[in-house]
């Protein structure tokens, strides 16, 4: 390590003081050009397996449907060819393809809506409940977890980490249920300040709309974030642990650098590594939506979609959504295959 | 349709990107948001509307009322739509809707309804005849309208209006359910340019129009659903100015939501539990309904599934035929002991197939016929048929093996696993085995007859037709392969006598005659014990509703009626309830955390800056 060290520090600073330069070299270009490669074939394979990996729920959708009621044969055999059902497995299969590849998923047995449409519906939604958590999670995450690296074995530390453990190891459904009774229902002389439930009291517009929705948002967005930032906290506060002894630290120090430059500059950068390894992988799991956190809130989103999807099961839109999540994971993760040369370039080499 | 979809996203992505800075601002700057203006309440709004808002869970299918199936969207219809005929909230019986008299002919095969004159659109046109014969029509022609209620137009010959005012329904046989057709009358001149009923859904353009007590005015998917009072309804204007269904889709959350005013109902779905009434009950300006409920939860037994062609298929326990042995299982069921532990007395001791609140039907054995708990009876009966217990105290069945029961359960319902645990060690004591198999989905297992008994229940209409007809041979499915409309495959000669005979039996009081006597028979044969009568368990506050029907009349519930009559006859509270004064409380603590915490912000940041100072030195 410490032969090395020289070379490592000379180039490190290079990087670090002058901003991210990558070595644009031949590695690159075929380092992406295989990541994309591999996405694209991911895709397909979750094409493919979102079609047959849901069929193997145990229920006929149509008998599920109908339960219950007054159905004739006559009305249930209509069923099953409205959805395709009677036609043999391969040429649903095709059918399913070959629409899918035009981007269209099908009607949803259940709500007799285009598949694209109940999705379209239902994300912005998510992606506004689970983007700003993410957003504020991953900021506060970081900021605490550098703080708590950087005076570690500190008091600050120690109650830092054990309460952003305490928060993560807390059932998410639940920590919304006592935030409901304490912030929106009131308790004692503490009165009710949020809405219990629900994206908009409905009724509003313009910028009372905006205002409604955020208060809205409050409550689940405040859950999700205790609950998630000590994931990140706990990353790179470990990550940065492991940078902190180093020597360009020293060099950095030695060269006059304040306290707070030596941290933010020089150490932080190269510790986030593994942070954003976790922040991509989170960016792509915000599209699934929050199942837990979106039923105790009532938040219209993808996570209560799917879960009503499967009961029945709802082929088209299981199939619609599982592709949707699939593919947000799939290109978040080569996202971040093609941010990491750009962090370090050791990675492309 | 496209070009109207490009328009609305536009805004809306706009929308989300302030969104989210409002909502990292709000945050950020320290639970300002109680400061916003938005009422804390739907029903304080700021033009003195007075708006009864209800706490549903159940996603809409469709609103359109001829796909719709599940309940809240059903009822919704309810309100949007007259019906021919609706249901007395005193006692159930039928009384006028959009007509006012209905005939049978002399051969039974003809009804004349005389439909009202005083019943408009709420476009201002006249409701007619002519939109009721075309409603039907549509039903029994185009298979995409019959998706949700073709059943009733099954045995339609012909439906025509010879005038306005006059509907003829020419049937292929009797039928004694004529005033008690629940669909949902359209206007003509509205619904007849649909081009694809089996994908209209209803829900782009509003208000639509109606001619129910409320008028859809408003509905967002899984936020809420919004109706606005019909000054003209010709029964009279609801009360309230606006109706709005708002979603919690969980129930402890639909409970705290009641509890703060931001709700005036909450029904639970099915009912709350025990646990959320006994809390609620102490709680200010609350009122909780318990109130008898229309479903009964029963045990059915398989009784060797079979198709109509005769081909048996299935598993069920061989000695299940036996009926002996089914009356033994049903004497030693402690029912009572269900309602008092499992139901936490929030139900009523079961007895016969329909429930007491449907007074006309119910029926309950006498002191001679009841299986009543009897252990000791039980086991007599079961030495009887000749399934004695083995060395190990097991009864073993003609196979030689000890007997276990296969009992389907849902996995998502408590007081089946519950139940289950009671019957392991009621049956076990009697040497029999249970072996419960609870699951998501009981469809697949309960089709194919792969079990010996199940959890069963239904939600009983006013008029019984339906859940009489699953337990009749007809309703079998026709091969292995195929699905019936059976319950469980009872298929019963005596039964289906007495069906055919209630079916063309116009005199109501006869009918109920025939009918009570199926029950009977239904309990004789011992394949569906009915252990309870679940209550309907909801809860209202009172601060917000003055008086509200419930139905029947008498010790009735609110939520899910046959008709409008609850939402329609809501009369509103005068005073503001005391949530309004928690609001402004909470714009005061609000500001006050506001300050601390930009206060806090303030001291760290000063800190701060002290502490890089002397890091600098």
């Amino acid at each position: 390590m410490t032969a090395d060290a020289t070379p490592a520090l000379v180039e490190d600073e290079q990087r670090t003081a002058a901003g991210p330069r990558v070595r644009r070299g031949s590695a690159y270009p075929r380092y992406l050009a295989g990541k994309v490669a591999g996405a694209a074939v991911s895709l397909l394979a979750v094409l493919v397996t979102s079609f047959f990996l849901f069929r193997l729920i145990p229920g006929d959708p149509v008998k599920t449907m109908t339960g219950g009621r007054q159905v004739s044969a006559e009305q249930l055999a209509a069923y099953r060819e409205e959805f395709g059902l009677d036609l043999p497995l391969w040429r649903q299969f095709t059918d399913y393809c070959g629409k899918a590849l035009t981007g269209d998923f099908g009607t949803s047995y259940q709500f007799r809506a285009p598949v694209v449409d109940k999705i379209t519906e239902a994300l912005p939604n998510t992606l506004l409940l689970t983007g700003t958590a993410f957003v504020l999670y991953t900021a506060l995450g970081i900021f605490l977890g550098t703080r708590s690296a950087w005076r570690h074995g500190k008091l600050g530390d120690r109650v830092n980490t054990g309460l952003a453990l305490t928060l993560y190891s807390i059932p998410s459904f639940w920590l919304g249920l006592l935030l409901i009774i304490v912030l929106s229902v009131g308790i004692g002389p503490l009165p009710g300040m949020f809405p219990t439930g629900g994206m908009e009291s409905g009724g509003e517009e313009g910028f009372a709309y905006v205002l409604d929705v955020a208060h809205h948002l409050v409550l689940p967005v405040v859950t999700l974030v205790a609950v998630e930032y000590g994931q990140t906290l706990l990353v790179t506060r470990s990550a940065l642990l492991d940078e902190m002894g180093s020597d360009y630290l020293t060099t950095a120090r030695a060269k006059g650098l304040r306290d707070d430059l030596v941290r933010r500059r020089h150490a932080v950068p190269n510790a986030l590594l593994p942070t954003v390894t976790l922040i991509f992988i989170n960016l792509g799991r915000t599209v699934a939506g929050v199942i837990l956190v979106e039923t105790v809130f009532s938040w219209p989103g993808l996570g209560g979609l799917f879960y009503q999807a499967l009961s029945v099961p709802d082929l088209p839109l299981v199939q619609g959504l599982f592709f949707v999540f699939a593919a947000a994971v799939i290109l978040m993760n080569t996202l971040a295959d093609l941010v990491y040369p750009l962090l370090d370039p050791r990675v492309a080499r | 349709m496209g070009t109207n979809d490009q328009k609305r996203s536009l805004p809306h992505g706009l929308r989300l990107v302030a969104l989210a800075g409002a909502a990292a601002l709000t945050l950020t700057a320290g639970l300002a948001t109680p400061l916003d203006p938005a009422p804390q309440q739907a029903r304080a709004a700021d033009d003195g509307k007075k708006v009864l808002t209800v706490a549903v869970a159940q996603s809409v299918d469709s609103l359109s009322p001829f796909l719709a199936v599940r309940l809240l969207s059903t009822s919704i219809h309810r309100l949007m739509y007259e019906y021919l005929t609706n249901y007395d909230p005193k006692d159930n019986h039928a009384i006028p809707g959009l007509a006012t008299k209905w005939e049978p002919s002399q051969d039974k095969l003809k009804w004349t309804y005389t439909i009202r004159d005083n019943s408009t659109w709420s476009d201002g046109q006249q409701a007619t005849a002519e939109d009721a014969a075309w409603t039907f029509n549509k039903m029994m022609t185009d298979t995409g309208a019959a998706t949700a209620n073709g059943s009733y137009v099954g045995n339609f010959r012909k439906v025509t209006a010879p005038s306005p005012t006059k509907l003829v329904i020419e049937l292929k046989k009797p039928q004694a359910t004529m005033a008690a057709l629940d669909v949902p009358i359209v206007p003509k001149h509205v619904w007849e340019k649909v081009s694809d009923f089996s994908e209209f859904n209803n829900d782009k353009s509003f208000p639509v129009v109606g001619n129910g007590p409320f008028v859809l005015s408003g509905y967002k998917a899984d936020s809420y659903v919004r109706l606005k009072a019909n000054k003209s309804f010709w029964r009279g204007s609801p009360k309230f100015d606006e109706l709005v269904f708002r979603y919690y889709k969980d129930q402890d959350a639909a409970v705290s939501a009641l509890r703060k005013g931001e709700v005036s109902f909450v029904a639970g779905s099915p009912s709350l539990t025990p646990a959320q009434a006994e809390s609620l009950k102490g709680a200010d300006n609350i009122q909780v309904n318990d109130a008898p409920g229309r479903r009964f939860y029963a045990l059915a037994t398989n009784p060797g599934a079979k198709a109509k062609n005769g081909e048996k298929f299935g598993d069920g326990h061989p000695s299940l035929l036996d009926q002996r042995v089914r009356n033994a299982l049903f004497r030693a069921v402690d029912r009572e002991a269900i309602i008092d532990k499992v139901f936490r007395g929030h139900a009523v001791e079961g007895a016969g197939y329909i429930p007491p609140r449907f007074q006309d039907y119910f029926w309950k054995p006498s002191a001679n016929q009841k299986l009543a708990y009897d252990p000791a009876e039980a086991a007599r009966l079961l030495d009887q048929a000749g399934y004695k217990k083995n060395g190990d105290g097991k009864r073993v069945g003609k196979d030689g093996k000890p007997i276990t029961y296969r009992v389907l359960c849902h996995a998502t319902d408590p007081n089946d696993k519950a139940v289950g645990k009671y019957l392991q060690e009621w049956w076990g004591k009697l040497g029999i085995g249970v072996r419960l198999n609870c699951l998501d989905n009981v469809t697949d297992p309960w089709l194919a007859g792969k079990y010996d008994l199940a959890f069963d229940g239904w939600s009983v209409n006013p008029d019984p037709d339906f859940v009489l007809s699953i337990h009749t041979c007809g309703a079998l499915p026709a091969t292995p392969e195929e699905t019936g409309a059976t319950d469980n495959f009872i298929c019963d000669k005596k039964y289906d006598e007495l069906y055919a005979r209630q079916l063309t039996e116009y005199d109501p009081a006869k009918r109920a005659d025939i009918v009570k006597q199926m029950e009977s028979r239904l309990y004789d044969l011992g394949y569906m014990n009915v252990m309870a009568y679940p209550n309907a368990v909801e809860a209202f506050r009172t601060d917000q509703i003055k008086s509200i029907t419930t139905m029947p009349a008498k010790a009735g519930n609110i939520y899910g009626q046959d008709g409008y009559w609850s939402w329609w006859s809501a009369v509103p509270a005068d005073s503001g309830g005391s949530s309004d004064n928690a609001s402004s409380t909470g714009v005061v603590v609000g500001i006050v955390a506001g300050v601390v915490i930009l206060g806090g912000l303030g001291a760290f940041a000063a800190m701060r800056r002290r502490a890089t100072a002397e890091e600098r030195e």
